[in-house]
């Protein structure tokens, strides 16, 4: 064998054991991205919900995420996130993608209420037939109140008014 | 994130939405099996190549066997592959692939020393062994995948595991030493056959502190009173690590097996650290640890041997040099020192120039010489990638014994490769353990294709994507007009309200 031949196998080897190794972290990458990749096209802030950190986000599929940015755009203006101003999840933000967001101390809830004073099951922000945004009480015990107002009916909501329930605040945000 | 608090069809776009995010759960929570595939493919591609490279070197001719060799190499990781896609189709894409190749790896290795004949000393083919053991590795690697159903089915053994590995680790002491054995008393063995059990041990232990720090850490974390900025656990809280380190040590003193002593207080350790979130368990394992192996060294002649050719490696070659003496790691650094950064290219070196246990405890020297830094480099990466998916897995497990478990058994990994790789480059004593996969050595390669596959079990439970809510049969149920004005829709669970209303 030619001392040409074995230098270059010599050499190929190496390089192909790096190019497996670079191979390897590559796929880690990948593998990084495709647990949450789909959040991350479609909107930056993820929703914090520890019950579905395991789940997909909504709106899952290329396509799906497309047309929702699609729809995002048109309705400029309108709220984009959902974030809680006070309470001890103060500043924790979810991204509005017109899914429905459940307020409660259940574990399966969008946003888990640490508060005493929260109902297993709260109570819930929409987007109504007409896409606006609307808070309900979900038969809670100590009630919920848009602004100063305890709920007793769905109530649209507007955008920097605060939505309190025990010791937390919530408020619409674009 | 949960819709199903949405009532069933309130809107028509709520509907498709919902059906469109559970169609394609399947296309965007990907097993990532073809990919294991393809990477498998390049780890198989990789030996064969070398082994090729191998026989240009020393024959000047492709080897005869290459296309069986490349089958049979294939066969066994296409096996797995299949085994995993059955058994554990959302594990960890990586695990497999990087254990293939570094198996493979070794078996060139050892193939490329067998062709040294005399020149190495007590030098016997090694490699058809190899392959044999590397095959049952590969078997009892689909075993755990078969018959373990769930991780956490171990948790029910947690103080069985224990005596096993007390048992495993206690038995080679009453078996008869041999000359070849070089002081260190760690087979069974029955005729010609031997096997290590300290290496399963290390398995079966990890089950043993996965399952007792589980129920014991936060008696472990919280009851314990401040001194000195350390946080001092309570005395029978301390007991079970006081246990282990004894052990660890009798290990030590009886039969004389360093490294395993060392693997297994480190594991200890660490895996108190995870689960207590406690420096001061550092500290102690350290102060430890650092205690008992001074004691030991100062008294075990066996020992005191390692730790004067780790302080002084040339010490053999000097003109008087004390009889004691030992020259494999003088040896071993000449051959990687004579590798240089790209080395000589496989088939095309001198190991055998490390004339003690070149193909096993060793083989990193004759990696280093052949392949070079850059060689050697790669491998290092391919092993710390394996640690990292490990530590991955326990990040994404949800149990916590999965976490601890996966936790402890990727830092056994870890560890050992850590000693092997110190003590052959001279950065800590020599102490008798082989390579993970690498070396000839058949309990060590089947045991580690049991912590494999241990490892992709608890990622396959950790990666699998949670059950959909949205799977419930509430959506398929007609729901009356009239009772959704009254009561909220998602209040209670969402089957409960409706069975009421309709």
């Amino acid at each position: 064998m030619s001392d040409l031949t074995l230098t270059v196998m010599r050499l190929g080897f190496l390089a192909v054991l790096w190019l497996f190794v670079i191979v390897a972290v590559q796929v880690i990458r990948s593998d990084l991205f495709t647990t949450k990749g789909t959040a991350r096209t479609a909107q930056r802030a993820a929703a914090p919900a520890p019950a579905g950190a395991g789940r997909p986000p909504q709106g899952q599929g290329a396509p799906a995420a497309a047309a929702q940015q699609a729809q995002a755009r048109q309705r400029r203006g309108q709220p984009t996130h959902l974030v809680v101003v006070q309470g001890s999840l103060a500043g924790t933000t979810v991204a509005l993608q017109g899914q429905t967001i459940t307020l409660g101390r259940a574990h399966d809830s969008t946003i888990v209420l640490d508060d005493d004073y929260a109902s297993s099951r709260h109570a819930r922000i929409y987007p109504d037939q007409a896409g606006q945004w609307t808070v309900e009480d979900l038969g809670s015990t100590n009630g919920t109140y848009l602004d100063r107002q305890r709920l007793t009916t769905p109530m649209p909501l507007q955008i920097g008014v605060p939505i309190r329930i025990g010791r937390t605040v919530i408020e619409l945000r674009k | 994130m949960s819709t199903f608090d949405v009532s069933g069809g309130r809107t028509p776009a709520a509907g498709r939405r919902r059906a469109t995010g559970r169609g394609s759960t399947a296309e965007t929570v990907p097993n990532r099996r073809n990919t294991e595939l393809l990477m498998l493919l390049f780890a198989v591609a990789v030996p064969v190549f070398g082994y090729a490279n191998v026989g240009l070197a020393m024959d000047g001719t492709l080897p005869a066997n290459i296309l069986a060799y490349g089958l049979g190499l294939g066969v066994l990781a296409g096996v797995a592959h299949l085994a995993v896609r059955r058994f554990a189709p959302y594990a960890d894409p990586l695990l497999l692939p990087l254990a293939t190749l570094l198996n493979g790896l070794g078996l060139v290795m050892i193939w490329r020393l067998d062709k040294a004949g005399k020149l190495l000393s007590n030098n016997f083919p090694a490699t058809t062994n190899q392959l044999m053991w590397s095959g049952l590795g590969i078997a009892l690697f689909i075993g755990v995948m078969w018959l373990l159903k769930d991780h956490r089915i171990l948790q029910r053994y947690t103080y069985i595991s224990m005596v096993v590995a007390l048992v495993l680790l206690a038995a080679p002491a009453f078996f008869p030493s041999r000359k070849e054995d070089f002081g260190a008393k760690i087979w069974i063995r029955f005729g010609s056959f031997s096997i290590q059990p300290g290496e399963f041990a290390k398995i079966i232990l990890t089950i043993f502190f996965a399952g007792f720090l589980m129920v014991k850490k936060d008696a472990l974390a919280l009851a314990s009173r401040k001194f000195m900025g350390l946080y001092l656990p309570r005395g029978r809280d301390l007991g079970p690590i006081v246990v282990v380190w004894l052990l660890s040590i009798m290990i030590l003193v009886f039969e004389t097996d360093l490294g395993t002593s060392f693997l297994f207080f480190g594991l200890f350790v660490v895996m108190l650290y995870v689960a207590t979130e406690r420096t001061s368990w550092i500290v102690f394992g350290l102060l430890m640890s650092f205690g008992g192996a001074a004691l030991v060294a100062t008294s075990e002649p066996h020992v005191k041997t390692r730790i004067n050719a780790w302080l002084d490696p040339m010490a053999a070659f000097a003109p008087n040099h004390p009889k004691d003496s030992s020259e494999q790691i003088g040896q071993t650094l000449m051959s990687l020192g004579s590798g240089g950064t790209v080395g000589t290219g496989l088939g095309q070196g001198r190991s055998w120039l490390i004339q003690f246990a070149a193909k096993s405890d060793f083989i990193l020297g004759s990696f280093g010489e052949e392949l070079g830094l850059t060689g050697l480099m790669a491998i290092f990466l391919v092993y710390g990638l394996v640690v990292q998916r490990g530590l991955r897995t326990a990040l994404a497990a949800r149990d916590p014994f999965g976490k601890l478990l996966a936790v402890g058994l990727s830092s056994a990994f870890a560890l050992q490769v850590f000693v092997v790789a110190g003590g052959v480059t001279g950065l800590i004593p020599l102490t008798g353990m082989t390579m993970p996969f690498l070396a000839q050595g058949g309990s060590s390669v089947v045991a580690n294709w049991a912590l494999i596959a241990v490892l992709m079990k608890i990622s396959d439970t950790a990666r699998r994507p949670a059950a959909e809510p949205t799977a419930e049969p509430a959506p398929a149920i007609p729901e009356p007009a009239g009772p959704d004005r009254f009561g909220p829709p998602g209040y209670g669970a969402p089957g409960q309200s409706r069975g009421a209303s309709s």
